[in-house]
């Protein structure tokens, strides 16, 4: 089975937000850049899959950005990924994003290519649903665990207060939520000197449309002072909340 | 010209949810000057349906069958695809949940519809339509311009709340065209949990953090949660430590909620956790350190053990509704 996952390079989820151009663009500067958590937990499971020898042939990690995502790809390739592709774009919109990953698969399709469910930068939550569409293939959404045997797939998707065990057939796009691995995987020394030779395609993009556009960014306003109350006095509390905020 | 609302049902019923998204149809309708419609898949009984009109619905499509009743993304997307073409929709509003999440960017490609995601509020214009919606996990807002004929917004549960618009509704059986297309999400078993008040569906939520020390400490949190009403959450170290299910966690990687009160004991409040919950329109605060972010976010605090908070709170709660 060859599996691809798509990364998406994020700011790593403490940055302190900034806009500059008129508050029209996100500022890069004093960044850290890390691979979206969702994105990251899906690959850990594959790449647990296959060296519990599942049948998993390749692992390739397939992200739309510009040269400055590299060290983030590179990561992904230091984890265990075997291969990685890099769409040459600076994307608009998740649209944009999908059309770019689509072309890109339709020319070297992959039986499984997982998504995380949103990015932590944009958190559109769309990517997966559009690349599905665009591929003309079935989508899992939610799914929170991925198990392949027998050239099997079982999955669960998370539904209101549980989850469904569901069986299909590859190829599939799935959409992966948190609970899929426990902890992201870590590079070691090894994997970290290995990563710098595997390859890391560059594939220049397709001519792909965008459905929408951001105007502007604005940062969400200061909130009120928060009103404290004496930890002797926690009836008071209540009191404010029944009467004040009437809320209980 | 409508705008169309897609609602799931749970069991055959509809919830708060449902007449949440009908409300905010209904309430872009009147911008538009136009109807809002609804479509509802599955087994629902008439006069289930029947309720959508009370918060605006003029019309619901119902469509009742037998190759429906599980949700598979691409045999729904159709549907919704086809019943947004008789509507002749121009909107179409879809939950920001796990479903609405899964059909709404396959919507966006089949129509060739721009796609607004997790949205709080009405659209600030609607020529050019402009909607804001937070990114970068809470901590900016994006002003959002769609560009094409057919819009798509998801609505983040309990950030509109539900208005009444008492309409005269016509229910409608739609019978989509399934021939080209067959449902390939086959369903070997169903895990749920049924009665227990859904996090995401709560007005009310009582979190706990690693300030509770132990799983062993949570029954003062059900205590409290019970008396308000309340569902029950925590912060992503209580969940990885195993003291409670993820399906409780609330933050970045978890749940995103919007409740009208919260209630965080315990809890540091990590930029993570806040980006969670800081739809919330009340929260309150007991944490021991006077420094912690939560205090922040918050409206209320308590700077103080929450082990001796707690029960306390618990105390006033039980006088206060008794009075």
């Amino acid at each position: 089975m060859k599996i691809l996952i798509c990364i998406s390079n994020v700011p790593d989820t403490t940055t302190k937000i900034k806009f500059v151009n008129n508050n029209t663009t996100f500022d890069k500067s004093g960044v850290q850049w890390i691979i979206n958590p969702w994105d990251e937990l899906a690959l850990t499971r594959v790449l647990d899959l296959k060296d519990a020898q599942a049948g998993i042939e390749s692992v390739t990690v397939m992200n739309v950005g510009l040269a400055d995502a590299e060290p983030t790809i590179r990561k992904a390739l230091a984890i265990g990924a075997d291969k990685a592709i890099r769409i040459n774009a600076d994307p608009v919109d998740s649209f944009q994003v999908a059309s770019l990953l689509a072309d890109a698969i339709k020319k070297d399709p992959y039986d499984i290519v997982l998504c995380g469910i949103e990015s932590c930068d944009y958190n559109g939550a769309s990517v997966g649903g559009m690349l599905a569409e665009l591929l003309d293939m079935p989508s899992v959404s939610a799914i929170s665990f991925l198990n392949i045997a027998g050239g099997k797939v079982e999955l669960k998707r998370e539904i209101d207060g549980g989850q469904e065990s569901i069986e299909i057939a590859t190829p599939f796009v799935g959409i992966v939520q948190k609970g899929i691995a426990k902890d992201p995987r870590i590079p070691n020394m090894r994997g970290i000197m290995m990563a710098k030779t595997k390859p890391l395609q560059v594939l220049e993009p397709s001519a792909a449309n965008t459905l929408t556009s951001v105007g502007s960014f604005d940062l969400p306003k200061a909130k009120a002072a928060c009103k404290k109350i004496d930890p002797d006095n926690v009836k008071e509390l209540v009191r404010l909340l029944h009467y004040e905020a009437k809320l209980i | 010209m409508s705008v169309l609302v897609y609602t799931e049902n749970w069991d055959g019923k509809f919830k708060k949810l449902s007449f949440e998204l009908v409300s905010y149809a209904h309430e872009i309708a009147k911008m538009l000057n136009t109807q809002t419609v609804v479509l509802s898949i599955g087994n629902v009984a008439h006069d289930e349906l029947q309720k959508l009109g009370t918060y605006g619905a003029s019309t619901v499509m119902s469509v009742d069958n037998d190759c429906c009743k599980n949700l598979d993304n691409q045999v729904y997307s159709h549907i919704i695809t086809q019943a947004a073409s008789k509507a002749d929709a121009n909107i179409i509003i879809l939950a920001h949940n796990n479903i609405g999440k899964a059909l709404a960017p396959r919507l966006s490609v089949r129509l060739k519809a721009g796609l607004a995601t997790g949205v709080l509020s009405l659209p600030q214009s609607i020529e050019p339509f402009t909607i804001t919606r937070k990114v970068f996990t809470s901590k900016a807002i994006a002003n959002i311009i769609i560009n094409t004929p057919v819009k798509i917004v998801t609505l983040l549960q309990n950030s509109f709340g539900i208005h009444e618009n008492q309409a005269a509704v016509q229910i409608e059986t739609f019978n989509p065209d399934l021939s080209a297309v067959t449902a390939k999400t086959v369903i070997k078993e169903v895990n749920k949990v049924t009665g227990k008040l859904l996090l995401t569906d709560a007005e009310i939520v009582v979190s706990g953090g690693r300030g509770m020390k132990g799983p062993e400490n949570w029954g003062g949190i059900e205590e409290l949660a019970a008396l308000l009403g309340a569902a029950t959450a925590c912060s992503r170290p209580v969940s990885d430590e195993g003291w409670r299910p993820h399906s409780e966690h609330t933050g970045q990687t978890g749940k995103i909620i919007a409740p009208d009160l919260y209630i965080a004991l315990g809890i540091s409040g990590a930029i993570q956790h806040l980006g969670g919950v800081s739809g919330s329109k009340c929260i309150v605060a007991v944490n021991k350190d006077p420094d912690a972010p939560i205090f922040e976010a918050a409206d209320y605090g308590i700077v103080g053990d929450v082990m001796k908070v707690l029960p306390e709170f618990i105390a006033a709660v039980k006088e206060i509704k008794q009075s």
